[in-house]
């Protein structure tokens, strides 16, 4: 059903049509028609940013999972349960710190180094513990980023900062504004080199031996996808903050649709995470009007359900 | 021509290679038989530059394998490991044209399309091809990456056990297909083989390792003895010439 010539322009339009409707959901007075100069304000300053940065953020993170479970070769990960997160806050915490003064762009490079620290650190963890089950990987991840979050929490707490911290922890859209998110564009690029390099990313997930037998440069692909999963991390980060289990379900519920070959999937995945968030955001939007519930909580309702399920399936799956 | 010159290799302090020492020409099937824990995958591990050796090195066609790039060995030499787990739901025709990734980086041309068709014809895979591995049973498995290997085209195959998870008319067929691809397509083909009968039926040559060390390589005819058994296996077998060939009896 996926695979027919309507199916992109049949998704293309959907995505239009949420995009469209988040526009439409505000507190504020607004119509499409009347063109007055506060309605212009209001479409070009806080909702057309808000929309794109949920558009933007849902399908970096989106593709940001998918990617990290190719490099790790484990379907239960995300940036979330790597630790590469973690990093990422503790290196903008300490920012916040020493040098508050920086630019969003240079917090993000130094948000996005320490992700990419961490990460390298997890990876090189993983290989020293023997496991004996694929859930053992995330688990080990949690638990590596728990040591990382509570020396940031711990640094927070003692320098007044925990109301900036649970800014990043938590994805919250209402304060996006035009000037506070174009640093998430950077996000499409990196989904753009990703697709460009699905077919070594593919590699990367069939083993070390597979892809070296197959001519890959092992390394260079395992450091390309490390980068641009930090870079989108730190992005996300910095503008708008993290949604949690996004990373996870969505490329599994595109894997088990349509496999794991990257060149057909990470656009799907994209368009998924992009499309999942919007449908969160306007629900979050409307269940208690005027008033908003953070994307993240709902989306964690929502994810950690569907999480479980994966779980179940996946794990039974993989002991037949 | 393959050069395998004085490797060695330990893990800890237990040798797994010792002072390995091997000429292998550019056509045949050359079998590597011994009992397990041998050194037989790490050998063709460490020819294949998957892992490295401690001392010595392996020469391919005058390159060696651990200081020449992947891109230039990928289209001259093909490995498949006994440890494939491919965890990715992919589709067999997909999978099979990852082996033609060194010569397109996934763009397939028609000349690539045929390859893939050819190798899935081979293994009699024609009607899995829309299929994902994952619901595939372990030989068919196992087929679609030998398939893949097929795919790459190369003049050096290595097979770390190939016939694994195979029945028995499958094994036969990937024997009849190794022995083919030597004769008609003048490859060499390194096979780790854990039949003895199978070895000596389709081999040229039967290279055995024992506790890291090349102890004996002969030709099937000189390497087939109750002696040479006993002193790699530690079991009394009888040989016999079944069809003019030396078959080995030890199952009562």
């Amino acid at each position: 059903m996926i695979s027919t010539w309507y199916s992109w322009p049949l998704a293309l339009g959907t995505l239009l049509l949420l995009m469209a409707g988040s526009l439409l959901v505000g507190v504020a007075d607004f119509t499409w028609m009347a063109g007055s100069e506060h309605d212009q304000q209001i479409l070009f300053i806080s909702r057309l940013p808000r929309t794109l940065a949920l558009v933007l953020t849902g399908m970096s993170l989106a593709v940001a999972g998918l990617l990290m479970q190719m490099l790790v070769r484990n379907r239960f990960v995300d940036p979330g349960t790597t630790g590469t997160l973690e990093s990422a806050m503790l290196g903008l915490l300490l920012v916040a710190l020493f040098a508050p003064g920086l630019s969003v762009f240079s917090k993000m490079l130094v948000a996005a180094t320490f992700a990419m620290v961490g990460s390298f650190a997890f990876m090189g963890l993983l290989r020293t513990i023997p496991l004996r089950s694929p859930v053992m990987v995330p688990l080990v991840g949690i638990m590596f980023g728990g040591v990382i979050g509570s020396i940031t929490l711990f640094l927070a707490y003692r320098y007044n900062l925990m109301q900036t911290l649970s800014n990043w922890t938590n994805g919250d859209f209402s304060a996006v504004l035009r000037g506070r998110y174009e640093l998430l564009w950077l996000g499409a690029g990196l989904t753009v080199l990703g697709y460009m390099a699905a077919n070594r990313f593919t590699l990367l997930g069939m083993g070390r031996s597979q892809a070296i037998n197959l001519g890959l440069n092992y390394r260079a692909i395992l450091t390309l996808g490390l980068v641009i999963v930090s870079l989108m991390s730190a992005v996300t980060i910095v503008t708008a903050g993290v949604i949690p289990f996004l990373g996870l379900i969505v490329p599994n519920v595109v894997s088990m649709l349509l496999g794991d070959n990257l060149r057909r999937s990470l656009p799907w995945v994209a368009w998924l995470g992009a499309t999942l968030v919007l449908a969160c955001d306007i629900l979050g939007r409307l269940i208690r009007y005027p008033y908003e519930i953070p994307i993240g909580t709902v989306m964690g309702v929502l994810g950690s359900m569907l999480f479980i399920y994966l779980l179940l399936k996946r794990t039974q799956a993989s002991h037949e | 021509m393959i050069e395998v010159q004085s490797l060695n290799k330990k893990y800890g302090t237990t040798p797994v290679l010792k002072e390995i020492n091997l000429t292998l020409p550019d056509q045949g099937v050359t079998a590597l038989i011994g009992p397990n824990g041998a050194g037989k995958s790490t050998l063709l591990g460490v020819m294949s530059r998957l892992q490295a050796a401690d001392a010595g090195r392996v020469m391919i066609d005058g390159l060696d394998v651990h200081q020449t790039s992947n891109a230039v060995l990928s289209k001259k030499m093909a490995i498949l490991r006994q440890d494939n787990t491919i965890s990715l739901r992919l589709k067999v025709y997909d999978f099979v044209a990852f082996g033609r990734f060194p010569y397109s980086q996934g763009k397939l041309t028609q000349e690539d399309m045929e390859h893939v068709d050819r190798a899935l014809d081979y293994l009699n895979l024609n009607d899995l091809r829309h299929r994902y591995l994952d619901e595939l049973s372990g030989g068919q498995r196992q087929r679609a990456c030998i398939a893949m290997v097929l795919c790459q085209n190369t003049k050096y195959l290595l097979l770390d056990e190939p016939l694994n998870n195979l029945d028995m008319k499958h094994a036969v067929d990937i024997m009849k297909l190794i022995r083919r691809a030597a004769d008609d397509l003048q490859k060499q083909v390194v096979v780790v083989l854990h039949d003895i009968n199978f070895a000596s039926c389709y081999a040229d040559r039967i290279i055995a390792m024992k506790l890291g060390g090349v102890v004996y390589d002969h030709p099937p005819e000189l390497l087939m003895t109750t002696d040479i058994m006993r002193d790699l296996y530690g079991i009394e077998m009888t040989i016999h010439s079944i069809q003019d060939r030396p078959i080995g009896f030890y199952h009562l």
